[in-house]
């Protein structure tokens, strides 16, 4: 186990590695670069001047090279300074992370715990009354577009109610525990019905499927209550194939998360890949799209060893 | 002394929907139909017929799986549920299947007792392990997974699992036809020394009828959800009386026999949904007359041997 998870930490980094050149490589072909964005407000420079800049900022080097330095620099962990903020990057980055980090954890666990248990109710009588309901509620959540549903709570939650502000991550001189939990309630619960709708559909299948089975049967003959059979046996055994779309979709959970955190004003790390990709801030577009790697990288390796810990049949070497 | 089971005049049906709106049809499929049959201490009753018959149906409401349409069920003169639930286990035909994949061994065996909250956590690892010997498995076994045992070796795990809570009577439905020829006749010898050293009774569902001879004391025959034929083993293989119960007894491949001229039933066997009137069997039966299309038969004893009871009108 503990060889499987350092080789697995191993191969993480080396992924990082080759994702870094990839994004690199890509950073630099994209028209313009930061002196061209920099120079456009300034009418009156010199060729000279460019040129001399150029050699500054290392931009007259052939890609290769400017890549070699800036991986030595990151491996010493220096990650640049970001263009667009004027700070260092890892300064402009961490408040970000870690923002994102709270809005996917808490999306996360709420639409895989609302979908568990909506899912395994669906499944209890297929076809039935409480199923299609349930079904219903869950393509809902898959087909409604996340700006919309961002827009309606906005309007019923802040507007109509005034339960919850309508937007941004704290009160001016607030910042206490109640203060983030009510601006991230509703980022947390658009995203959490969003990704809601598809687990649940997961759940109810898998859920299906296993109910069929024999040793479930077998439960029963055991003289197993209907909790027992539901929660030890079958939903157990559910959960192997669910685990895997769940972890998967923790990568994906970024994207939506972009859309959330525009809607919602909060200043997260899809907003900030965002603005440093349009703004041409190599720094910290590299160093963003690397830590959202690494995020997808390391919900990878936990799946891994959830499905160890679900089925005995896996042994993880 | 009162029977180790009483099963009276039992039925199940099933609401059968097909077609879509608006040609849905609501029917009901008669999966058993009225079968009465008792089983004494100690005792292997076997329960043969085709597929689609009603055997297995008939193992899971004896095994308090299923409830049933009509009729009663009385284990040791007391209605099921209970004690009863306790004292009849049920042993499956798939031992791929019918293991929980995530548990070891030790906690398939001791699930019956953790339960019920018998013993202790020692005391059921135990029992547990008592019961693996018993079996035949290695000692080991019991740290492992379903997965890591073969065909043979997952059905002894199964048949430890029923032995757990110390049952009376033990539903074992087609337990060996999921297993290699040669597993076959090692399980059955289990089954049959379990017995010798238990007072326990099987009710053995099969098709097999090889097997059924080696094991039954006494054979129910099962056609379309009726009970056409019950009678001692030695009886039945002997002189069957029903024309089904020769049927299939004539189906038996043989070695050494040659080729025998056995009436080949014709057709296949009427859909449970759609009974034909009378004496089910009459479509296929070689003896049918007039009165077998409008009088179902009666269970009632052949000519000479007060117990074997077939249903025919033209028994033998």
């Amino acid at each position: 186990m503990a060889g499987f998870i350092l080789r697995r930490v191993l191969q993480t980094f080396l992924v990082l590695l080759v994702m870094s050149f990839v994004i690199y490589g890509l950073i630099g072909l994209m028209p313009g670069d930061p002196l061209d964005t920099m120079l456009a407000s300034v009418p009156n420079v010199t060729p000279d001047v460019i040129a001399h800049l150029k050699q500054i900022y290392g931009l007259d080097q052939p890609l290769m090279g400017r890549y070699w330095h800036w991986l030595v620099a990151a491996l010493h962990g220096d990650l640049g300074y970001s263009r667009t903020h004027s700070q260092p990057v890892l300064t402009v980055l961490a408040p970000a992370l870690l923002q994102t980090c709270k809005l996917m954890l808490a999306s996360f666990v709420v639409s895989v715990a609302l979908s568990l248990a909506l899912g395994v109710i669906a499944a209890l009588r297929p076809g039935g009354a409480v199923d299609a309901g349930i079904s219903l509620f869950a393509f809902a959540g898959l087909s409604v577009p996340v700006f919309w549903l961002a827009l309606v709570m906005i309007l019923l939650f802040a507007v109509r109610l005034h339960w919850l502000p309508a937007s941004g991550m704290g009160d001016i001189g607030g910042g206490g525990l109640a203060d983030q939990v009510r601006h991230l309630a509703m980022p947390v619960a658009t995203l959490a019905l969003a990704t809601a709708g598809g687990f649940t559909r997961y759940v109810r299948a898998a859920m299906i499927e296993t109910m069929r089975m024999d040793f479930v049967r077998t439960a029963r003959a055991k003289g197993a209550g209907e909790t027992r059979v539901l929660l030890r046996h079958a939903l157990r055994n559910a959960l192997i194939p669910v685990v895997t779309v769940m972890a998967l979709s923790f990568g994906t959970l970024f994207s939506g998360a972009l859309v959330t955190e525009t809607m919602f004003a909060q200043y997260g790390m899809g907003k900030m890949i965002y603005d440093s990709i349009l703004g041409n801030d190599y720094n910290l577009a590299l160093a963003g799209l690397l830590f959202a790697t690494l995020i997808t990288l390391l919900s990878n390796l936990a799946a891994d060893l959830a499905y160890a810990w679900l089925d005995p049949r896996i042994a993880l070497r | 002394m009162t029977a180790l089971l009483e099963v009276e005049a039992l039925s199940v049906h099933f609401p059968h929907v097909s077609g879509v709106w608006p040609r849905r049809r609501r029917q009901t499929l008669r999966a058993v139909e009225r079968v009465s049959l008792t089983m004494q201490e100690g005792e292997t009753l076997a329960l043969v017929g085709e597929s689609g018959s009603g055997k297995s149906t008939f193992g899971s409401v004896v095994a308090g799986l299923r409830r049933p349409t009509a009729g009663s069920v009385r284990f040791r003169g007391r209605p099921l549920g209970g004690a009863a639930e306790r004292a009849i286990q049920i042993v499956f035909q798939d031992p791929f299947s019918a293991l929980d994949p995530r548990m070891p061994v030790s906690d398939l065996i001791a699930e019956p007792l953790v339960i019920r909250r018998a013993g202790t956590r020692t005391e059921r690892r135990a029992r547990a392990a008592a019961l693996v010997e018993q079996v035949g498995l290695p000692a080991d076994a019991l740290n492992r997974y379903p997965h890591e045992f073969s065909g043979g070796q997952r059905q002894r795990i199964a048949i430890a699992r029923a032995l757990a809570p110390d049952p009376a009577l033990i539903v074992a439905d087609e337990p060996l036809s999921a297993l290699d020829v040669s597993v076959q006749s090692q399980i059955l010898n289990l089954l049959k020394s379990i017995q010798e050293r238990r007072a326990l009774g099987y009710l053995f569902i099969s098709h097999d009828l090889g097997v059924v001879h080696h094991l039954a004391d006494r054979v129910a025959v099962l056609y379309l959800g009726r009970l056409v034929e019950i009678a001692p083993a030695s009886d039945l293989f002997a002189r069957p009386s029903h024309p089904y119960t020769q049927a299939l007894l004539e189906a038996v491949p043989r070695i050494g026999g040659g080729r025998r001229r056995g009436r080949v039933l014709k057709s296949e066997m009427p859909s449970p949904l759609d009974p034909p009137p009378g004496c089910v069997f009459h479509p296929r039966c070689p003896k049918a007359q007039a009165i077998c299309r409008s009088e179902p038969p009666a269970l009632a004893p052949a000519p000479g041997r007060p117990f074997q009871l077939a249903a025919c009108h033209f028994k033998d």
